[in-house]
């Protein structure tokens, strides 16, 4: 049974990287759903998350062949533990006259902040699991939807469980 | 002739040359004395020591020294000439120069294949690299330690679409184990002590090392370090106590018991452990194809070849075992055929390798152990020493007996009394012939499993052949490698008349070098493997499987300056055979053209897709 799984990985920060991690992906054929990649708080580190969908033995193999990489350093399957997710959307809207105010209140509802406001556009800043970010977009009438841009989901462990090296 | 490996010659230099009595050119080598017209005057010494600053260049020659490289298979091109300068002012290695490009990296491929030091190839960037690329998914397939030097335009070229410019890392990157592009050569020494690293451990595999040209005469302090540390990369080496207890105790148990080696016991140097184990046990064993010769092909135990073309007795074996032992091997589609039908049949699996990706990637198994294979079995070696069980006496005869019963329809016979040269008949002769002590290269297809079957290696690293990319045109370079590697050694290059084509211009290097291989092709005059498949699976439609204007291959070989021999008939064969490995044509390569029978199949054969034990046998056509 296909599951959606959330990995995350540190690697070396080093060109060239991400694309063994997004050629390994399409080599073998596995899905990539989001991918978010950004150094650490330790420059020489990179810190990924990888959004992807298959059955038990595709994420295992999946896991498995991340591990293989030279540059790979550790990796870790959030979604076998408790995890906190997280994507940021920002949105622009069209908004004129009385839509300003409802496009408001909707956006107060999912704590969304406007962070550009022109005559007739709001850009709004939303972060969440991206299932929040989808019901924002449900909850908008699409003919408002100017444009929307999405990180992609980071993930980290709650509590203790922590991936460093 | 000394002459045919001299560099261009220059009008005002004094060139001595020491002659010696081996055959090898090198043995010639040359020692460049006098008046010097080099901006700086050099003996070896002088490069090697007296510097403490060294260009690129020079890191890249002195990392191989340091390393103990024997042989650079290379081509030179624009980009590594500042390489090549420096290779020329050395003699701490020996540079083999090839035709192509792809021949270098299979040539380098198969001296690590046979000696199980790492091998190493030079080329040029653009071209030369897209031409390496076929030799480097070769080696990656198959887990081959070697390290690929290719030149880079310079970095301020890198993206312009600079000429002769490829995307070296981006177009390798599918097919190495890990790849660089050094952009400062500072960083060079280093990069080349990992590439080397990375390439020999763990599984091993191709690494390639890009360097712009301006690297390479860049200059900076150079130090070669003993070692790098990597802190992303640390295989494992030994296994897991609790489950290799776990798969002794389960050797034990079993009735019907089964050991299928793969290549990862030839590349760990298991072979010892793994006969130690087999005997042991007392259980029976197959090779997979990279693995002939990890166990003795003409010992009793051992079965002979399992897969898409192995014995009827190694895959019923294997089918119908209740315990099975993978070490080293990777129930690759070629060996179970599909997995769907090997999972029928009710066993247990241990599987040991190196890598854990290749661990339950096809066939769930019971008992993972992720290690270096000769550190398991000597650890699991000891563990059954110390066990109070034994192997099942009564379960285990039964077992032999069931075996032996399928061992009984020898499924290897062939049509003995043929007017038409059998091509079986060739390699058992040719086993015969070399007292089955012979390097043995082939290329890919029905010679190639011909090789496989009736050619019985009881050494590891005899048999040195493309299995998992399957590549035409590896048998002669991949010939050269492995003789140049045992300039004492018989070395046959089992071919056919198609794939031989594919590599052919490395007549030429033969030449040069005095490289005394003895070819071995099987000319059926058609692509034998894929003629096979369109009789029994496309209606007997020989789409463009037939080759059409051979060339005459003896004078082919006579022109390239060998020898050549046409042999028609199967009362020849043995004589042919004999005078082209005798004393007399020793130092010289013999290129044997036999005109084998067009209809011949390979058998027994399991039809892809189908389970292991629907093999379609000789006698059922």
């Amino acid at each position: 049974m296909s599951r959606r799984h959330i990995i995350s990985l540190l690697m070396e920060n080093e060109a060239g990287a991400l694309s063994r991690v997004a050629g390994l992906f399409s080599a073998r054929a596995y899905n990539i759903e989001s991918l978010t990649v950004a150094p650490t708080e330790d420059a020489t580190l990179s810190r990924m998350t990888i959004v992807t969908v298959g059955s038990e033995d595709i994420i295992e193999q999946i896991t498995k062949q991340l591990n293989k990489l030279v540059d790979v350093i550790k990796v870790m399957d959030l979604t076998e533990g408790s995890h906190i997710e997280r994507e940021l959307m920002l949105v622009k809207l069209r908004a004129m006259g009385a839509d300003r105010e409802e496009i408001k209140r909707t956006a107060d509802i999912f704590r969304g902040n406007i962070i550009d406001v022109t005559e007739s556009t709001y850009t709004i800043e939303l972060t969440g699991a991206g299932s929040k970010l989808d019901a924002f977009l449900e909850a908008i009438d699409s003919a408002f939807i100017l444009e929307t841009v999405r990180t992609g989901a980071s993930g980290i462990g709650r509590g203790e469980r922590s991936l460093k090296i | 002739m000394a002459g045919e490996c001299l560099p261009a010659r220059r009008e005002n230099r004094e060139i001595k040359v020491r002659k010696s009595a081996g055959w090898l050119p090198w043995h010639d080598f040359l020692t460049v004395t006098g008046q010097n017209d080099y901006p700086h005057g050099f003996t070896n010494e002088l490069i090697f020591y007296q510097f403490m600053e060294a260009t690129g260049a020079e890191i890249v020659v002195r990392c191989l020294a340091e390393e103990g490289v024997e042989f650079v298979f290379g081509y030179p091109g624009g980009a590594v000439l500042n390489i090549y300068d420096e290779i020329f002012k050395q003699n701490k290695f020996k540079h083999v120069l090839v035709r192509h490009e792809q021949a270098a990296v299979h040539a380098a491929d198969a001296y690590a294949r046979s000696t199980g030091r790492v091998g190493v190839a030079l080329v040029t960037s653009g071209p030369g690299v897209t031409n390496a690329v076929t030799g480097i998914a070769t080696a990656y397939m198959d887990s081959i330690p070697i390290v690929v030097v290719t030149g880079q335009v310079p970095t301020p070229a890198i993206g312009l679409d600079a000429f002769q410019e490829v995307d070296t890392v981006g177009i390798t990157r599918p097919c190495v184990k890990h790849n660089f592009l050094v952009k400062d050569v500072k960083d060079l020494a280093a990069t080349m002590k990992k590439a080397f690293i990375i390439a020999a451990t763990g599984r091993p595999g191709p690494v390639v090392v890009d360097v712009p040209k301006d690297v390479t005469y860049h200059t900076t302090d150079f130090e070669y370090p003993a070692t790098v540390e990597m802190r992303s990369y640390s295989p494992v080496v030994k296994g897991h106590s609790g489950q290799m207890k776990r798969a002794v105790q389960m050797l034990l148990e079993a009735k019907r018991p089964m050991i299928y080696a793969g290549g990862g016991v030839v590349l760990g140097d298991a072979s010892e452990q793994l006969a130690e184990l087999t005997r042991l046990l007392g259980f029976p064993i197959t090779n997979t194809l990279m693995g002939l010769g990890g166990y003795p092909a003409t010992d009793r135990q051992n079965l002979g070849m399992l897969g898409m073309h192995g014995t009827y007795e190694a895959n019923m074996a294997m089918q119908h075992s209740d315990v099975l032992l993978a070490v080293g091997a990777r129930f690759d589609d070629r060996v179970i055929g599909n997995p769907a039908h090997f999972a029928r049949e009710q066993r247990r699996i241990i599987h040991i390798d190196v890598d854990p990706s290749s661990i339950s990637k096809r066939v769930k198994v019971d008992v993972p152990i992720v290690g270096d294979v000769k550190n398991v079995l000597t650890d699991m070696l000891a563990l059954l020493k110390q066990a109070k069980e034994k192997p099942d006496v009564a379960a285990l005869n039964a077992w032999w007996t069931q075996i032996e019963l399928w061992r009984s329809k020898n499924c290897l016979k062939y049509n003995r009394n043929s007017p038409i040269i059998k091509p079986q008949y060739v390699v058992e002769k040719l086993w015969e012939v070399t007292k089955g002590d012979a390097y043995v290269t082939s290329d890919v297809g029905q010679h190639q499993m011909w090789a496989a079957q009736y050619y019985k290696f009881d050494k590891p690293r005899r048999w040195i052949n493309s299995g998992g990319l399957g590549t035409m045109g590896v048998g002669l370079p991949y010939a050269m490698g492995v003789q140049l590697a045992f300039p004492d050694a018989q070395v046959a290059c089992i071919t056919g008349e198609s794939s031989i084509q594919m590599n052919i211009q490395e007549l030429s290097t033969c030449k040069q070098y005095r490289i005394p291989v003895k070819v071995v092709t099987l000319n059926n005059r058609y692509m034998g493997m894929v003629r096979q498949w369109q009789e029994f699976f496309y209606g007997s439609r020989y789409a463009e499987s037939y080759m059409e204007s051979l060339p005459d291959f003896v004078k082919l070989a006579e022109a390239y300056g060998h020898v050549g021999m046409r042999i028609d008939k199967p009362e020849d064969v043995e004589a042919a055979l004999k005078e082209a490995f005798s004393p007399a044509l020793k130092e010289r390569m013999v290129f044997m053209d036999f005109q084998t029978d067009q209809t011949e199949n390979v058998f027994p054969m399991v039809e892809g897709g189908k389970g292991l034990s629907e093999m379609i046998l000789a006698e059922e056509l």
